[in-house]
């Protein structure tokens, strides 16, 4: 589409940038507000990083979430990849419809389900939950979303070029990981990325299926703000938010060197764009 | 791919075992969770299921499962208005994300190529910080004594402070600033790829601009609608933690009706049973998209 940018347009894109820039603005603003009281300005300070970092009640559950988010995600991409070859290469074999079943719904259901759900199978296995538990619980969930963008990716490789390599005498393992890993590979970077901020950013499924010793980081904010407003979140909020533009600035500078051509694709978040499209 | 046999169901295997373990078996865990009576014990239901009597033990746990936690949450108001509640709620919800995101959707597929991109890439970073952040900014913001109140009373506005946060007004405005995106995205890839020359022919044959948008453009972009309206009603409808910051007890919703039921009341049979039921609440709308998805690729 190639349109007219309207007077309505333009407007509509201002006031809709405005709502979801502004409340960011604020946190980030009243981070550096020296009163105890959140709303009072009183004068610019770094008074409440200062407390974030010597406080340590925030640095333990920050590691914790880390470790779950990075093995989570990793073991994520790689049964996602799996999920995405059994479902584009593998076109007949017992049982295929249902596996395609389990691995769309996991998207479509609320999150207090899937975590009741884990919870009540490891008090039935007699597993002692903790760190294993939400690995298993973030894993399960993640790989779903690194499928569905891995999935269509492959979907629209030509695989001549796998073919070709196939030809030129590479065995079917080998010409996966010379011809056609390449290619899909700036899908499975996005895939593992989105799977790793899902994890971080996951509270619901984790509360159901941490232990006793396992705070996750959102788990901690989410006991703090539940009674209010708290200054050192605003100085914690600020930090991730500077965190996440860099990431996503470097990956988008990074994406735009390797695919120049597909910008719109690599730009939005793909599990969206590809249901979008699907 | 042409692999061995063995490693072909090497490939196949691992995530399927993984899926059945982690995914099918929980839910039959539920399900039959879900039709025992509640006991003071560890675990705190019954029957349990033991397979030290073999068939008979098996025949034995299947007579004493009933469906009396379903009566229960049917027959409860309470439970009956949370799921009304959360319906409404994510109805509105989709509703409100439709009206505000369209436009904004429209807004980017018509900007310049190299605007585009910085457009989706800003919605994008809002997108990708902690969801629990922007839900807490708007505590900041709403609070009695928070920044919009503040601004009020020293304009002279109001006298006293606006009761904004934990009412209904402030999950919907915290719903629809933390969904917005899952809106925006899948119907600005749908414009993105639709063919200009449609539009163009309506225009030829003498449509002015705001014909030719409703009779060519939104019928066409019905796909990326449904996938946004998809992606928002799902997590509405079970939504937590919007409702249990923002929100006040008075309107209960089922997702913070379960957390409670399980963590505070301790009846896992309640609460698997309401899970189940919000499982049969959202096969509903799963289907009505399948149907309209499938419409959608036949023509």
């Amino acid at each position: 589409m190639n349109r007219h940018l309207s007077w309505f347009g333009i407007t509509s894109l201002t006031l809709g940038l405005a709502f979801m820039y502004l409340p960011i603005l604020v946190l980030v603003i009243y981070s550096f507000n020296d009163s105890e009281m959140i709303t009072l300005w009183s004068h610019p300070s770094l008074r409440w990083y200062e407390k974030l970092f010597t406080d340590g009640n925030y640095w333990g559950p920050a590691w914790t979430t880390l470790r779950i988010s990075l093995v989570s995600s990793v073991l994520a991409t790689i049964l996602g990849v799996m999920i995405s070859l059994v479902v584009t290469r593998m076109r007949k074999f017992k049982g295929r419809s249902l596996f395609v079943g389990m691995t769309i719904a996991p998207l479509v259901l609320p999150e207090v389900i899937t975590g009741l759900a884990l919870l009540l199978l490891f008090i039935a296995m007699g597993v002692e939950r903790g760190f294993m538990t939400v690995i298993i619980a973030h894993t399960t969930f993640a790989m779903c979303f690194v499928s569905v963008i891995v999935t269509a990716r492959m979907a629209e490789f030509d695989m001549s070029t796998e073919e070709a390599a196939r030809d030129l005498g590479c065995g079917p393992v080998m010409a996966f990981f010379h011809a056609t890993l390449p290619a899909i590979l700036p899908a499975i970077v996005a895939a593992f990325l989105l799977a790793f901020a899902l994890s971080l950013d996951n509270l619901v499924v984790t509360t159901f299926t941490t232990g006793p010793g396992i705070t996750t980081l959102p788990m901690r904010v989410f006991s703090e703000i539940r009674t209010g407003v708290k200054p050192e979140i605003n100085a914690l909020s600020t930090m991730v938010i500077l965190l996440v533009t860099c990431v996503a600035i470097t990956s988008s500078l990074l994406t735009k060197r390797s695919a120049a051509k597909r910008v719109a694709a690599a730009d939005s978040p793909p599990a969206t764009s590809q249901l979008a499209s699907a | 791919m042409n692999l061995p046999i063995s490693r072909r169901n090497l490939l196949i295997g691992i995530p399927y075992t993984w899926l059945m373990l982690f995914f099918l078996i929980p839910f039959v865990i539920v399900m039959s969770i879900s039709l025992s009576d509640p006991v003071i014990a560890i675990p705190p239901y019954s029957p349990v299921l033991s397979t030290n009597d073999g068939l008979a033990g098996v025949w034995n746990y299947l007579t004493q499962l009933d469906f009396e936690n379903f009566a229960i949450v049917l027959e409860d108001d309470v439970y009956l208005s949370s799921y009304l509640n959360s319906v409404q709620m994510a109805l509105t919800t989709t509703l409100l994300c439709l009206l505000l995101g369209y436009p904004i959707a429209y807004a980017i597929a018509s900007s310049p190529m190299h605007w585009k991109t910085r457009f989706i890439m800003a919605i994008n970073l809002t997108f990708w910080c902690s969801f629990l952040i922007r839900i807490y900014a708007w505590i900041v913001l709403l609070g009695n004594q928070g920044v919009v109140n503040n601004i009020l009373l020293s304009l002279g506005v109001i006298d006293s402070p606006i009761q904004m946060l934990n009412t209904d007004f402030a999950v919907y405005l915290g719903l629809v600033y933390a969904y917005l995106p899952l809106m925006i995205f899948p119907v600005y890839a749908t414009l993105e790829k639709l063919d200009n020359s449609v539009y163009e022919a309506s225009r030829d044959l003498g449509c002015s601009h705001i014909e030719s948008f409703f009779r060519v453009t939104l019928p066409l972009s019905r796909p990326g609608m449904l996938a946004g309206a998809f992606l928002v009603f799902v997590p509405v409808t079970g939504e937590y933690i919007v409702p249990s910051l923002l929100g006040n007890a008075s309107t209960p919703v089922i997702g913070r009706v379960l957390w409670n039921e399980f963590f505070s009341n301790g009846d896992w049979p309640l609460a698997a049973s309401i899970s189940v039921l919000l499982m049969l609440v959202l096969v509903l709308p799963i289907v009505l998209y399948q149907f309209f998805s499938n419409r959608n690729e036949e023509k």
